[in-house]
């Protein structure tokens, strides 16, 4: 398993926690889920291309 | 009247009457034990379902990619994490008597593997605990 499948998988499980813990209604947690799950992914795709410009 | 009403609100509904009778932190010890027991207990199946996916997928994961059981720790970062690793209950105990997981981490993924586990530890916990505000009216 490569490093992106790693983070998606890992953001998702985490997503789902955080959404239903965090929330009360349904909606409420699917909304916060996939905030949290587009944080995950777009903080990493960000961050990879930060230390990609760093390490060049 | 009012008052009445007042008393009779407080009181509640006959189902939450009798969610409130029984032991308050069984919901808390279910969850830790079984990640989405708690909610289970509580009627809540499918939050329940997503919750044991993910944290057993995640637990499963890790140690798919050869992650690390933290056993006998050596200084503070393996402190920490044993405690968490320990968060996922049953999952860890049971691992620990089949042998799964590595001894070393020696490759990358099995650096990865090794966070999976204990995030999934930690993530339980946070899953317990909600388990634990539901059963007791903190939370709907």
């Amino acid at each position: 398993m490569t490093h992106f499948p790693a983070v998606v998988l890992f953001a998702l499980f985490a997503s789902i926690v955080f959404g239903i813990t965090q929330r009360e209604t349904p909606m409420r947690m699917v909304r916060y889920g996939a905030y949290c799950f587009a944080l995950f992914v777009g903080s990493v795709i960000a961050l990879s291309w930060v230390m990609f410009l760093i390490a060049r | 009247m009012a008052t009445e009403e007042n008393k009779s609100a407080a009181a509640g509904s006959p189902a939450q009457i009798e969610s409130q009778q029984g032991f308050v932190y069984l919901p808390l010890i279910a969850g830790w034990l079984v990640p989405g027991a708690g909610h289970f207990l509580l009627r809540k199946w499918g939050r329940g379902a997503l919750l044991a996916a993910s944290i057993v997928g995640m637990f499963s994961m890790g140690i798919v990619m050869q992650g690390k059981l933290h056993s006998s720790p050596h200084d503070i970062l393996d402190i920490l994490g044993l405690a968490g690793d320990l968060g996922t209950g049953l999952l860890y105990f049971v691992s620990r008597v089949l042998g799964l997981g590595a001894d070393q981490v020696q490759v990358t993924t099995a650096d990865y593997g090794t966070r999976f586990i204990v995030v999934a530890g930690l993530l339980n916990v946070i899953a317990a605990v909600d388990a634990h505000n539901l059963r007791t009216g903190r939370k709907s």
